[in-house]
């Protein structure tokens, strides 16, 4: 079914007669889909909508297609994208932005989640002593938008994407975004005298 | 408008988070283009995160993307199985 090359992929799916190229590129996406999906609860009509806009991109972007890989993979690439949108898409459809960060507003500091897992009271005592240091830093070194989103991806657990969306900005920009809170944030600890290293050890046994 | 308070396993997570952190790392859309070559030499059994370190970096740290990589594995997989 897929036994063409790469460019023998690309001259049937622009020649005037790309049926067959696109029919068998249909149902290599929509098993692709139906694969990657499993367990999601998606209905057969989803595989088919999701696969009929995933074709319909791949021969929008065709000409960004490379060649660095396998033609089918990258056309599954971009049919997984798509669906993968559209499911984060509804799963978070109703929930704001605020509703997910306020739902964590005045979450009491307990330190019993600290004590269950550190070995020894002087651990106990550090990691909180750390916990609240990091607290401070937070709310000192990132700006709104950076401290929104980085609740909105850790502690709410919701995708880039969708922080994206509700922030007006895109997941490539928000992931920089974050990625600038993750620096400026470490360049702080570090002036604080804690080395990532230090760090790490401190939490990573936990 | 109160401000919302990071929980003790966000701020763990945090630690981690911002002592891994590093000066170069890809972005979405980078990762995104490499992908598809990304994913065949995984399933070629070759080491992909030693091929592109930058790509599995940033799986590691970005949900939305390691989430794609998945599916798109099974998908992959799919399509070497037997119909
Ligand atoms: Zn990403």
């Amino acid at each position: 079914m897929s036994d063409r090359t790469n460019l023998e992929w690309r001259e049937a799916l622009l020649s005037p007669q790309a049926d067959t190229a696109l029919t068998d590129l249909r149902a290599i996406l929509l098993r692709g889909l139906r694969y990657a999906l499993a367990g999601r609860g998606v209905t057969e009509s989803d595989l088919e909508d999701f696969t009929q806009d995933a074709l319909l991109k791949v021969l929008r972007e065709l000409a960004s297609f490379r060649g660095e890989a396998r033609f089918t993979t990258w056309a599954q690439k971009v049919a997984v994208r798509v669906a993968l949108t559209e499911l984060r898409r509804r799963r978070w459809r109703d929930v704001s932005l605020q509703d997910l960060l306020a739902e964590h507003e005045e979450s009491d500091f307990t330190p019993a989640v600290l004590t269950d897992k550190a070995p020894d009271p002087g651990q106990i005592a550090v990691r909180t002593m750390m916990m609240e240091k990091i607290q401070r830093i937070i709310a000192e070194e990132l700006t709104d938008r950076q401290r929104q989103a980085m609740m909105a991806v850790m502690q709410g657990g919701m995708p880039l994407q969708e922080v994206a969306q509700r922030m007006g900005t895109n997941r490539n920009a928000l992931y920089k975004l974050l990625h600038d809170a993750r620096q400026r944030l470490q360049g702080r600890m570090m002036r604080e005298g804690l080395s990532p290293d230090e760090m790490l050890a401190m939490f990573s046994e936990a | 408008m109160k401000r919302t308070m990071p929980k003790p396993d966000t701020i763990r997570k945090m630690a981690q988070m911002i002592a891994a952190t590093r000066p170069v790392e890809i972005g979405c859309d980078e990762c995104f283009e490499k992908l598809d070559r990304f994913a065949e030499l995984h399933l070629a059994g070759k080491n992909a995160a030693e091929a592109m370190p930058l790509v599995q970096d940033h799986l590691d740290r970005c949900g939305d993307c390691r989430e794609e990589f998945e599916a798109l594995l099974a998908a992959l997989k799919a399509e070497t199985e037997d119909a």
